[in-house]
């Protein structure tokens, strides 16, 4: 039977507070994923626009460098990138006696550069993808009315290829929201880190997974219905003719 | 012929026990649970456990047989006589107590910190310190109660060696683990170079219990006394310190 009572009694501890501690003292849980989520989200969108750019390049030598890294980084699992920056860089002394050290010793950063640098590779795809699927007939036209290559990308191009990218990258956060559960392994108190917590305090595995779980749906949901509004707007121009 | 066999074997029986005076106490221990307890090469129990089970019995002056078993299946064991008492560096629990009756502790495992050699530790050095622990473990929560309220930050890790890496890589400042593990897994190893156990042994029975005891059976009360006063001997005479010298570095009477 589920110990509704055991999911009540550590409902804080999913929203930062834990040990008779009130919610949100703490950054555990659900706040842990948000960051996590938020902060790769947004740099990895940031890196992905250049690369993208630097991908669709018909310089060889723009394009292989990034060819490669979105090859690497979306060939192996995130779990394995998360392990080789947390426990893979502290191995060499010349990373720990480096600046750098001050930051990669903690296991946040960590966690921020493995899930921000793969975000950003399964990005990239995605908006180099939607650059080459651009209408000819955009480029046409941004050609006769006299734009530069560069004003064309930026005034064209990309403001096109990011709206259309919208559906393929709602499934990258969603992915992404989930991915973040990994966190956990490297020390972090992230929702799957919590709930990690609880199944070893109480040796109940169903109750505090079930919650994470639960949580997890909850936002996979309101994610996908921010992003349906987000496409109902800006690919308004794509839809069928409803009249 | 018949009756001469069995005649014999009456005057047989006689001598064996007349020699036999010195009675045999069978001791079952963990069969692998090293350094308390594993199988020699040639077959015989080596380690703490049987160690001080034969200087008890050298004290009580009987003879020794300590026999190697599972230990989920120990206690059943020892109610069906297969052996006359348990070695196994079994923790005294209340649960436990139902079922058997226990010497005194024979050891108590402390839990200890381990950092890097020369550090010197107390109250002020805690803040702002990090302190690797295993997730739900009783020194998580010893240090949850004592040493965050001085300013230390707990880092969680799922398994001993993971956080002993994070010690090495400078991540944590100490790891605080019982004192078996952080000798036999880290210091004693090539990774545990320039670390040491630093600070006081740690043993308060609120959260580390009441160490491990020798279990007889229910109602046993000759052989539980004739252990305890063993026990007392052994601890008095020397020979508890020299066994306990041979395996750790500290005190875990």
């Amino acid at each position: 039977m589920i110990d509704l009572n055991l999911i009540l009694e550590n409902l804080p501890s999913f929203f930062g507070g834990a040990y008779g501690e009130p919610v949100l003292s703490t950054s555990d849980g659900l706040v842990m994923t948000f960051q996590l989520l938020g902060l790769s989200l947004l740099l990895g969108l940031a890196l992905s626009v250049p690369l993208a750019l630097m991908r669709v390049s018909r310089n060889k030598w723009l394009a292989w460098p990034v060819w490669l890294y979105t090859y690497v980084f979306r060939g192996t699992p995130m779990l394995v990138q998360l392990f080789i920056f947390y426990y893979g860089l502290s191995q060499f002394d010349a990373v720990r006696d480096s600046w750098a050290w001050e930051y990669l010793q903690e296991a946040y950063v960590c966690a921020i550069l493995a899930f921000t640098l793969n975000t950003a590779a399964y990005t990239t795809e995605i908006i180099a993808g939607q650059i080459r699927n651009t209408h000819y007939g955009e480029i046409e036209a941004a050609k006769a009315v006299g734009m530069s290559r560069w004003l064309m990308m930026r005034r064209i191009v990309i403001p096109s290829a990011l709206r259309r990218a919208l559906p393929a990258y709602s499934n990258e956060v969603i992915m992404m929201l989930h991915g973040t559960s990994i966190a956990g392994l490297v020390t972090l108190a992230d929702l799957t880190g919590v709930a990690r917590r609880l199944y070893a305090d109480s040796y109940q595995p169903f109750e505090p997974f079930l919650m994470a779980g639960a949580l997890y749906l909850t936002f996979t949901f309101l994610f996908v219905w921010l992003f349906k509004r987000l496409e109902g707007r800006y690919l308004a121009y794509l839809a069928p003719r409803k009249h | 012929m018949r009756k001469h066999g069995l005649f014999l074997a009456g005057v047989l029986a006689l001598a064996v026990g007349g020699v036999a005076h010195a009675e045999t106490l069978r001791f079952a221990t963990d069969a692998s649970y090293p350094p308390f307890s594993k199988q020699g090469p040639d077959g015989k129990m080596v380690g703490f456990d049987p160690e001080i089970a034969h200087a008890l019995c050298a004290a009580m002056k009987v003879k020794c047989e300590v026999i190697p078993q599972d230990f989920d299946g120990i206690i059943p064991a020892l109610n069906a006589k297969k052996f006359d008492a348990i070695i196994a560096s079994m923790n005294i629990t209340e649960e436990r107590k139902k079922a058997v009756d226990f010497t005194e502790r024979y050891y108590n495992m402390p839990s200890r910190l381990v950092a890097r050699a020369g550090t010197k530790v107390d109250d002020a050095w805690f803040r702002g310190k990090k302190i690797g622990v295993l997730r739900s473990s009783i020194q998580e929560k010893y240090a949850r109660d004592h040493w965050v309220k001085l300013g230390a930050r707990l880092v969680a890790y799922g398994k001993a060696p993971e956080s002993f890496l994070d010690l090495k890589a400078g991540r944590v400042d100490a790891s605080f683990v019982d004192a078996a593990v952080g000798e036999t897994d880290f210091l004693k190893t090539p990774n545990g170079k320039g670390f040491a156990f630093a600070g006081p042994v740690y043993n308060d029975a609120k959260y580390f219990g009441d160490g491990a005891g020798i279990a007889v059976r229910k109602g046993d009360k000759a052989r539980l006394d004739k252990l305890n006063a063993a026990l007392k001997q052994i601890r008095a005479d020397g020979s508890y310190d020299r066994i306990q010298q041979k395996y750790f570095s500290f005190d875990i009477k």
